[in-house]
């Protein structure tokens, strides 16, 4: 990373575009909870917003998009990981026949 | 830290506090094979119940007091104490210490060309989180109720509700898990960022491979379960239902609690870690016996980049067969031909390994020496735990043979004979590196041959107890079912087998002490004519490892190469 | 020998030591809080009826803690930004305004708890309220560390800055990762426990 004046000050802007995002999707993702939508709607709007201001977050504040590709795709692998072990889990536990019913 | 600051550290520094890797190889060393005794005797003391069942225990009966053992007799929950504890204090206080800490601390960073590991203290405080948890786990057994008795695989709804020695098992497991990830990430930075100059990974010797792969299995399969063992804590402790559906009844009473939960979720949680755990068991086995068969066959190991690349499989596909413990839980079969075909498919990388080592020895000048015997015989033993495993892996023969003595036969073929024997082996081969002594080979070899037969005698039986039936975690060993009663008298020969196998250990430890005092001393730095780069420093390695970097000009096992004066060309030697 | 890659990243990783290290570590807690969600998705999945978050939790007070995070998370790379802009003094106030933020989190964060607690709502009253207090109990901890650890940073460990200030520097990104890893958990938990 430099240490050039005018870059850090570059750095240190985009940094305040990047807030700036976090603030409004927040606001957004709020928002749009308050509609009323069906729940499956729910859940995949507010992940993908979760995601992307997660994205911002690593990218910019963790400054991951500067690191070598390697390391990304490492980290692309544990975020695999991470929704493949919670989808697994949604899929795999209730696989009812169908016809049948779920009785607690 | 510079190696020409040999500034004396005090007894405490370099003893109990050490930050040195080698040091801190021998404390994971020394303190694991402590707990692979102690697991040895519990077990001991459950094959005689299960030889002789109702029978006093001899000589050592009346120790256990009224509650675990009125008139000498064992009963039931103190069965179910040892063998939870048994499993327990091998798989994790044993096996991954010793395996994958202790040799790959004195190891790796010798091996890979480094002055140390790449976080020194929080290596040390790795190995300090693993002995407080061991001492935790050993001072659960004088709480009231007993250590944990619902066995190492913790499920609820038992665990939820059992005596407090279960809350110690998750204190315990929480300081063992966290020694494991400071453990592992240790070890990955110190392979990626401490290499060598030349050092390429395709350079590496294979077991830093098996090491680093072990290392990632750990930091990623780790922490569900801990998440779970936080979730037991808060059942056990808050009243929560994590694990409790709604309607338990214990006792004839209904459970007052909130319910909701779900006890497949601790089977999920569980086994997510369990299964990459069984790999974390049997990797640095597979690559101390790579080394000490390519030293020992003086010619370059057969199919090297198979092996990675077979072991890079192993890791990745590891992580997605966990669900091949729970065939039985009802899942659906969509979600079962899943994990079994993941499953199948696992065995493949694992036989490419196998193979390579076999063909490994084809037109080699093989010297047999003590080490080599071990790991020559760590060749058939993972085998036949491997195959055993097939039919476990499918689930239709699985509905048959799940929690039977066939699945105690497999796995411990894969930990007992197999990874047992490749820890000798590693014993043997790098003690004099650690020690400057050479172990005795008269001893040696009156140590391995009877704990190759014993091992075989105790375990070979139980396949054939599993395969009619006999259930595991039986305090009777099956005694009063019908089914069963064909295949009892099996059960006297694999206690006595046990029980001399345990004898069979005492040439190995009288070995180990006697050649660490007074043994003769090894002349050159290099007494097995290796390769690598921990057989180019001194013995053993001082402060900083090597007084300059090392560099690496040549693959790890360049042995007999043509025109060369020697059978052997150090890595880092330039020319032959 | 010294240990190579302390300040200077190597060049093949393009990383120091540390950095590498908590990269890893960071990659265990996705595991782990990954875990704890999967829990969640199981446990509400089996369940008979499951509450919308909104009617338990309060909404405004968990979106004012979710801007008070990512404020954190701001100054925090601003007190790094500082550091390499060799202005020490502002490094110290955006990390003294970090430390405050992450302290005013907690604060807001015990009066939601001690509000649950006075309804007689506890963990075991139901598997929401378990869910819900074992996620954020346990990202609270993770707070807690990272206070710890900025604080360590501020006053006693800023003394490096005077010796050894790249190495300095570099201490206080993996501090910022750290603290950026908390706060990304938080933009996770917030929609999931608050909002569906």
């Amino acid at each position: 990373m430099s240490s050039d004046m005018q870059d850090l000050k570059k750095e240190g802007r985009a940094y305040l575009f990047v807030f700036a995002a976090l603030i409004i999707f927040t606001i957004l993702t709020v928002t749009i909870s308050k509609l009323h939508v069906a729940l499956a709607v729910a859940i995949i709007v507010a992940l993908a917003i979760a995601i992307f201001k997660g994205s911002l977050v690593v990218s910019f504040f963790m400054h991951f998009i500067h690191e070598k590709k390697i390391i990304l795709w490492l980290m692309f692998c544990v975020f695999l990981f991470f929704m493949g072990m919670i989808l697994s889990l949604y899929f795999g536990e209730y696989s009812i026949p169908h016809g049948a019913k779920y009785v607690p | 830290m510079s190696s020409h600051e040999e500034h004396k550290l005090s007894f405490w520094r370099k003893y109990i506090f050490a930050t040195d890797h080698k040091m801190i190889g021998i404390q994971y060393g020394l303190t694991a094979l402590f707990f692979l005794f102690f697991g040895f005797c519990l077990v001991m003391i459950m094959r005689w119940q299960l030889a002789y069942p109702g029978t006093p225990i001899p000589f050592i009966g009346k120790f256990f007091g009224e509650s675990r053992a009125p008139g000498g007799v064992m009963l039931p929950e103190f069965y179910d104490e040892l063998g939870a504890m048994h499993g327990t204090i091998m798989v994790f206080l044993a096996i991954v210490p010793l395996g994958f800490a202790a040799f790959g601390n004195f190891v790796v960073p010798l091996q890979v060309g480094a002055p140390d590991m790449a976080f020194p203290r929080i290596n040390m405080v790795s190995y300090q989180a693993y002995f407080i948890g061991g001492v935790i786990m050993l001072t659960s057994f004088f709480l009231p109720g007993g250590a944990a008795s619902a066995g190492w695989t913790a499920y609820p709804p038992l665990a939820d509700i059992n005596p407090i020695g279960q809350t110690a098992w998750i204190v315990g497991m929480v300081f063992i898990i966290t020694s494991s990830l400071l453990g592992g990430l240790n070890f990955i930075a110190t392979v990626f960022q401490l290499r060598a100059p030349g050092m390429t990974f395709m350079r590496l010797p294979f077991f830093v491979w098996t090491e680093l792969v072990t290392a990632f299995l750990l930091i990623l399969a780790f922490p569900p379960l801990e998440a779970a063992a936080i979730l037991q804590l808060l059942d056990r402790t808050l009243g929560t239902s994590f694990f409790l559906p709604s309607g338990l009844i214990v006792s004839g009473k209904p459970l007052e609690v909130s319910g909701g939960g779900s006890v497949l979720l601790w089977q999920h949680l569980f086994w997510f870690l369990g299964h990459p755990e069984v790999y974390v068991l049997i990797l640095p086995g597979i690559g101390m016996v790579a080394e000490v068969l390519a030293n020992n066959i003086r010619k370059p190991l057969f199919g090297y980049k198979a092996m990675v690349y077979s072991l890079l499989t192993i890791g990745f596909l590891s992580m997605i067969v966990w669900a091949h413990h729970m065939y039985l839980t009802g899942m659906g079969t969509a979600i079962s031909a899943f994990f079994q075909t993941t499953t199948m498919i696992i065995s493949i990388p694992s036989v490419i390994i196998i193979t390579c080592y076999t063909i490994s020895l084809w037109g080699a000048a093989i010297r047999f020496t003590v080490p080599m015997l071990f790991a020559l015989a760590f060749i058939p033993m993972f085998a036949i735990g491997g195959l055993t495993g097939l039919p476990l892996g499918l689930s239709s023969p699985d509905i048959y043979l799940h929690d039977t003595y066939y699945v105690i036969a497999h796995f411990h073929y894969i930990v007992a004979p197999a990874l047992l024997l490749a820890v000798f082996a590693g014993i043997y081969h790098w003690f004099p590196k650690i020690t400057g002594r050479k172990m005795n080979t008269v001893l040696g070899h009156i140590h391995f041959w009877p704990t190759l037969i014993l091992m075989n005698t105790t375990f070979m039986p139980m396949f054939i107890q599993g395969l009619a039936g006999v259930s595991r975690r039986l305090y009777d060993g099956g005694a009063q079912y019908a089914h069963a009663q064909g295949v009892l008298h099996l059960n006297v020969m694999i206690s006595i087998s046990s029980w001399f196998l345990a004898l069979a250990q005492i040439p190995f430890i009288i070995n180990f002490f006697w050649t660490l005092f007074a043994g003769k001393k090894v002349k050159s730095d290099n007494p097995w004519q290796a390769t690598t780069l921990e057989w180019q420093t001194p013995t053993p390695p001082g402060h900083g490892n090597f007084a300059v970097v090392p560099v690496v000009y040549r693959g790890p096992y360049e042995y007999s190469v043509p025109g060369a004066k020697e059978d052997f060309t150090p890595q880092n030697q330039e020319h032959i | 020998m010294d240990m190579p890659y302390i300040v200077k990243p190597r060049e093949d990783t393009g990383l120091f030591n540390a950095k590498l290290g908590i990269w890893l570590f960071l990659s265990s807690e996705v595991m782990l809080f990954g875990a704890l969600f999967s829990s969640y998705v199981v446990l509400r999945v089996g369940s008979v009826g499951w509450p919308h978050g909104a009617s338990i939790l309060s909404v405004p007070i968990g979106m004012f803690n979710t801007v008070v995070l990512i404020t954190s998370s701001v100054t925090m790379v601003y007190a790094w930004l500082s550091l390499r802009a060799k202005k020490f003094g502002q490094f110290k106030m955006h990390l003294a305004f970090t430390i405050l933020l992450a302290l005013t989190f907690l604060v807001v964060k015990s009066f939601e708890y001690g509000a649950k607690f006075e309804h007689h709502l506890f963990p075991k009253t139901s598997a929401y309220l378990a869910i819900y207090f074992t996620l954020t109990g346990l990202h609270a901890i993770h707070v807690i560390g990272g206070i710890i650890v900025n604080s360590y940073f501020l006053f006693p460990g800023s003394k490096m800055w005077q010796t050894d200030p790249e190495r300095f520097i570099n201490r206080i990104e993996i501090a910022g990762l750290y603290w950026h890893f908390v706060d990304l958990v938080w933009i996770f938990l917030f929609p999931v426990l608050y909002l569906l």
